[in-house]
């Protein structure tokens, strides 16, 4: 296989933007990674999209060719890929990609994820993500997204003694860090007392214990690694990536309080780049829930199973804390529109380990990590990336 | 979430009356049925029986539904839980007859039939298992 190198970033900013269409998204986060890169648009030889639903949410598939067409390369008539696996689609994308390099197939790949869910209704909203989950023996009994969270959440407290206040300290860092991005949904702390106070959406998750419904494109551009230096003065080398998949349904899992999925992604990951967990920084884990996180800690194995919690309240996942998780806010905070998730992550972990994170910079990132989850972990994606120097 | 009539009936048997499979070679109870056992994988092709569940189980996780799909909007809050059946297998249902703040992890449940919901004001109205607390 050969190397492959990260050369270009870049994203829109997310939010509630009802000014913007699906198409103003991904073509301006694909033109500024294009820029970044210093391309020509003949430079490029194909182009790979995550996307979750963009039939449900905007009545619109084939959104591949779409986005090539209106970033104006319909007449290089380029290879474009769409890439669906509920909200791990981004990280598939970008695997597909650097498997596409690796491969020898291609040399510069544009990767571009992108969802606009606030054409839709709230309800129905959530009733799309749902259907990422076992529709028919899950969805259509009353269990919904943030419902099946819900029940892995109850069965963690269950087992490890976990507390709603320590779920609410994942919130609360992702949140603060969020404070520190610019192009973040949510760019305003909060405080436990407020996660704890508000509203239910599924015992025991509150409102701010659940990412928002966001529009938003984030994309990047993937080389091969020999050639890297010739866009870029610090390529960010894809070290390893894994994939991997579960049952559907959450019932029907070993247990209800570990994502086998993620922890084999992981393994996987961290064989082929030849390092451990302890080896990286910075990590971009899959907190569309806050209990989403503490799992992602503990079966990435940054974290001892069921320590989750009481780790993320004494900070040790807080900004330049053990491992600095969620710099970019995450999904809580910098918002969660969908099939941008993955690509957004490696977004945020290229500019850790540029060195270009601002006030949200991480010292001395050398190795940084994606951690994406589709549905409620049938499929998990981890990719692990390290500067070039 | 609208169902296709045929989408519904397809699974009535499940629904109505807890069916599922029994691999021949293994043993394993899998709900709903499956054609290949997750255990066994080629050895248990052809050899999936028909098993139905007693319909009794315990609570091994449970949530209470504050923000509905507009299909249960009517029924919240609710509660939903994934029961394990007394033969292993385990499946998701809504929990009946009990309060929220009754509802406890290893309470012991059974399968009840009940309307699962409508497709709208004049559509076909949906029936399956709900569950409630044993006994």
């Amino acid at each position: 296989m050969r190397d492959v190198a990260v050369i270009g970033v870049g994203e829109t900013e997310f939010g509630e933007l009802w000014d913007r269409s699906f198409r103003d998204l991904g073509i301006e986060a694909g033109l500024k990674a294009i820029q970044d890169a210093k391309l020509r648009s003949e430079d490029i030889d194909a182009v790979y999209i995550g996307n979750m639903s963009a039939g449900k949410f905007i009545d619109q598939e084939h959104v591949s060719a779409l986005v090539a067409d209106y970033s104006g390369l319909a007449d290089m008539h380029l290879p474009t890929v769409r890439v669906e696996g509920g909200g791990a689609c981004g990280a598939i994308a970008l695997l597909q990609a650097r498997l596409a390099i690796a491969s020898g197939m291609h040399d510069i790949v544009v990767v571009g994820g992108a969802e606009k869910m606030t054409d839709v209704g709230e309800v129905q909203a959530a009733e799309i993500l749902s259907s990422t989950a076992d529709q028919e023996w899950e969805s259509v009994f009353g269990a919904t997204f943030a419902g099946l969270y819900a029940m892995m959440a109850r069965r963690h407290m269950h087992e490890f003694g976990t507390t709603r206040e320590q779920m609410a300290a994942v919130a609360v860092k992702n949140h603060k860090n969020g404070a520190l991005n610019p192009e973040a949904q949510f760019q305003k702390e909060i405080t436990i007392d407020a996660v704890l106070q508000a509203p239910w959406v599924a015992e025991p998750l509150g409102l701010f214990d659940c990412a928002p419904l966001s529009d938003g494109a984030a994309a990047v551009v993937l080389c091969e690694a020999q050639r890297a230096r010739k866009f870029s003065d610090t390529p960010i080398r894809i070290a390893g990536s894994g994939q991997a998949s579960d049952f559907l349904a959450l019932h029907d899992r070993r247990d209800l309080t570990t994502l086998d999925a993620t922890v084999i992604a992981g393994k996987r990951a961290f064989h082929e780049a030849k390092i451990m967990p302890k080896d990286i920084q910075v990590a971009e884990v899959h907190d569309n829930f806050t209990i989403s996180e503490i799992l992602a800690i503990e079966d990435l194995r940054f974290i001892e199973k069921g320590k989750g919690g009481p780790a993320t309240a004494e900070g040790l996942t807080a900004l330049n804390g053990k491992i600095s998780v969620n710099t970019s806010g995450g999904l809580k905070a910098r918002g969660q529109p969908v099939g941008a998730t993955g690509v957004a992550q490696a977004v945020e972990i290229v500019r850790q380990l540029r060195g270009e994170a601002g006030k949200r910079q991480v010292v001395g990132a050398r190795h940084g990590l994606t951690h994406t989850l589709g549905g409620t972990g049938a499929t998990a994606v981890v990719h692990l990336f390290e500067r070039g120097d | 979430m609208s169902l296709a009539i045929p989408r519904f009936w397809r699974e009535i048997q499940s629904r109505y009356n807890l069916i599922g499979t029994k691999c021949g070679n293994c043993g394993k109870v899998d709900f709903p049925p499956r054609a290949v056992c997750p255990v066994c994988g080629r050895k248990s092709i052809g050899k999936m029986q028909r098993f139905q569940l007693g319909g009794k189980g315990s609570v091994v996780t449970y949530t209470v539904i504050h923000d509905a799909p507009a299909q249960f909007e009517m029924q919240k809050p609710y509660v939903m839980a994934i029961i394990e059946m007394d033969e292993g297998v385990r499946l998701t249902s809504q929990l009946i007859d009990v309060k929220p703040e009754d509802v406890r992890i290893g309470m012991k449940v059974q399968a009840s039939f009940r309307k699962l919901g409508q497709d709208g004001d004049a559509g076909v109205i949906h029936y399956g298992y709900k569950f409630r607390p044993a006994g």
